[in-house]
């Protein structure tokens, strides 16, 4: 049982107070800038839009400012932000496939037309630290290899490109797994024609989840947990042979159908990472045998969210596909219900609050028990279990 | 010209849907700038104040497939008429910034007066901007493309 308490004002004010001096720092030190953060933390601002479930720079870079830089913290304040808002829209689904992509790699094909681009990666970086760094000595390099005189881009016309994008501009290199597809040698994502995904911040979960709930509910989920449960498919716990088909990271444009308009207009782009994870084979009597795959797509960079989210995706997907089951990342209820950061962190943390009741009562229970009352104990319903207001 | 009394426009989609996508992509500071620099600004009232709320936002499974709801983003949208001839505009813009979305409708109704070339042309100029910022992404990142060759055993 959960008992209010009173009191404590001015110890909390106070308490208000030092955080606000704790976050602070130094006065010396000048104050960390909103631009600051989304500028040069820019992943812990991808991390916080993800997680949070709302793509907003700025908000996420005050929220990480706000919360010390606690991340999870800063996710928490960005959901309570989303909270105050109306929802005025819901977008067409984004193109990946028309990306401009800043990255875009494959595991599985060293050929890839269009090409492989690092992009701006930790990969192959000695993970040395650079004092260089320490001494704030980094003058803004040179954009790499971009030539004194940039060469006109050939640019195919608006009207014949169906990949073009409003202003006209092809854009987005074919997928690194096109030719798979080609041959039937590989799954295809469902296409039900369906358009209306559930959504799990309106309707609760519901079991088994379809893969598009599943989806969002990953898109949004702690990174970490994702990143344990997808390596523990990779250890054993449901082993599904991952190779990454391809990773792409850029910008995509958002497109809504205002009613009063009719038609399609582009209300900005927002930033993300798409895994496409290819895994070994399914078939039946029925069918053939064909790759299959998981999916992983977040706001923002996010390469070790997106190809979690995608090695996690396939692993719930056991069930449907025939294979043995029992793995936790397998576990639809297991998975779904403990990736958000926010809601296991309230439930951890609430054990923090005032619990002096229902611990008096386990007191008393152990004093009864020590006391060699046997009959106490079995007679009376344990009060801590009867009255946990959890 | 659009008919005063009409509410919608009678843009043809394509050409709005263009010009919609450069106002949206723009900054408020260099919409303020082409704001400034137009001849003369018309005045004009709200049909609806700027309002912020959220989009949600749409993946699909597997890149091409069924969508699914990938989570929310700031949208700040309005809605203004033209003191001169009524014609309206809308903006709708990512984001929480309501001078932006104000612009923005401002500049979508000028432009639908076939006579206002300089909006026209203040909007092709922020075009050409995002078009070159976005070729400069594109090089960097095209400078960062690799070979990998496979080592064969001999």
């Amino acid at each position: 049982m959960y008992v209010a308490v009173k009191g404590g004002e001015r110890a909390i004010e106070a308490a208000h107070e030092l955080l606000a001096q704790a976050r602070r720092g130094d006065p010396q030190v000048p104050e960390l800038t909103l631009q600051q953060v989304s500028g040069q933390l820019s992943l812990a601002v991808d991390r916080v839009m993800a997680e949070g479930s709302l793509y907003d720079r700025e908000l996420a870079a005050l929220a990480i400012k706000q919360a010390r830089g606690d991340l999870i913290e800063a996710v928490f304040l960005l959901r309570a932000f989303r909270t105050t808002l109306p929802r005025l829209a819901v977008t067409r689904p984004i193109e990946t496939g028309r990306m401009a992509p800043r990255r875009r790699i494959s595991a599985t094909f060293k050929d890839l037309p269009g090409g492989q681009m690092l992009g701006p990666t930790f990969d192959y970086t000695h993970r040395l630290l650079d004092f260089a760094l320490a001494a704030g000595a980094s003058a803004a390099p040179e954009p790499a290899g971009v030539p004194a005189e940039p060469g006109p881009m050939p640019r195919a016309p608006a009207a014949v490109d169906p990949a073009a994008d409003v202003n006209g501009d092809a854009r987005g290199p074919a997928r690194a797994l096109a030719f798979l597809d080609a041959e039937d040698l590989i799954e295809r994502p469902p296409m039900t024609g369906s358009d209306d995904p559930p959504d799990i911040t309106r309707d609760p979960l519901a079991f088994p989840a379809p893969r598009a709930a599943r989806l969002q509910n990953l898109a949004r989920g702690d990174e970490g947990f994702l990143l344990a449960l997808g390596y523990s498919t990779q250890r054993g716990y449901g082993r599904t042979h991952p190779f990454a088909g391809e990773i792409r990271m850029g910008e995509v444009e958002v497109e809504i159908v205002p009613e009063e308009l009719g038609f399609a207009i582009v209300i900005g782009e927002v930033t993300v990472t798409e895994c496409d994870m290819v895994n070994q084979f399914a078939g039946s009597a029925t069918e053939p045998a064909r790759f299959t795959r998981g999916y992983g797509l977040a706001f923002g960079e996010g390469e070790r969210k997106a190809m979690a989210m995608a090695l996690v995706d396939r692993a719930l997907r056991a069930d449907q596909l025939g294979e043995d089951t029992g793995a936790p990342a397998q576990d639809q209820e297991f998975v779904l219900y403990h990736s958000d950061n926010v809601e296991a962190s309230g439930f951890v943390q609430h054990l923090k609050l005032p619990h002096y009741v229902d611990f008096q009562s386990e007191l008393n229970l152990i004093r009864r028990i020590r006391a060699g009352t046997p009959r106490a104990v079995a007679a009376e319903p344990e009060p801590a279990a009867a009255g946990e207001e959890d | 010209m659009p008919d005063a009394s009409d509410l919608h426009s009678s843009a043809p989609p394509p050409q709005r849907r263009r010009w919609m996508a450069v106002l949206a992509k723009a900054s408020v500071t260099e919409l303020e700038r082409a704001w400034a620099s137009l001849q003369d600004r018309p005045g004009y009232r709200f049909l609806r104040p700027p309002e912020c709320g959220l989009a949600l936002v749409r993946g699909r499974i597997g890149g091409s497939g069924d969508p699914f709801n990938l989570g929310e983003m700031t949208l700040t949208r309005c809605a203004v008429v033209l003191d001169t001839d009524g014609a309206t505009g809308f903006g709708y813009v990512a984001g929480r910034d309501a001078r932006h979305a104000e612009l923005a409708a401002a500049f979508d109704a000028l432009m639908q007066c076939a006579t206002r070339a300089d909006a026209a042309s203040a909007i092709d100029a922020l075009g050409a901007a995002q078009r070159a910022r976005r070729r400069e992404a594109a090089q960097a990142a095209a400078a960062t493309k690799v070979e990998f060759f496979t080592l064969a055993r001999e």
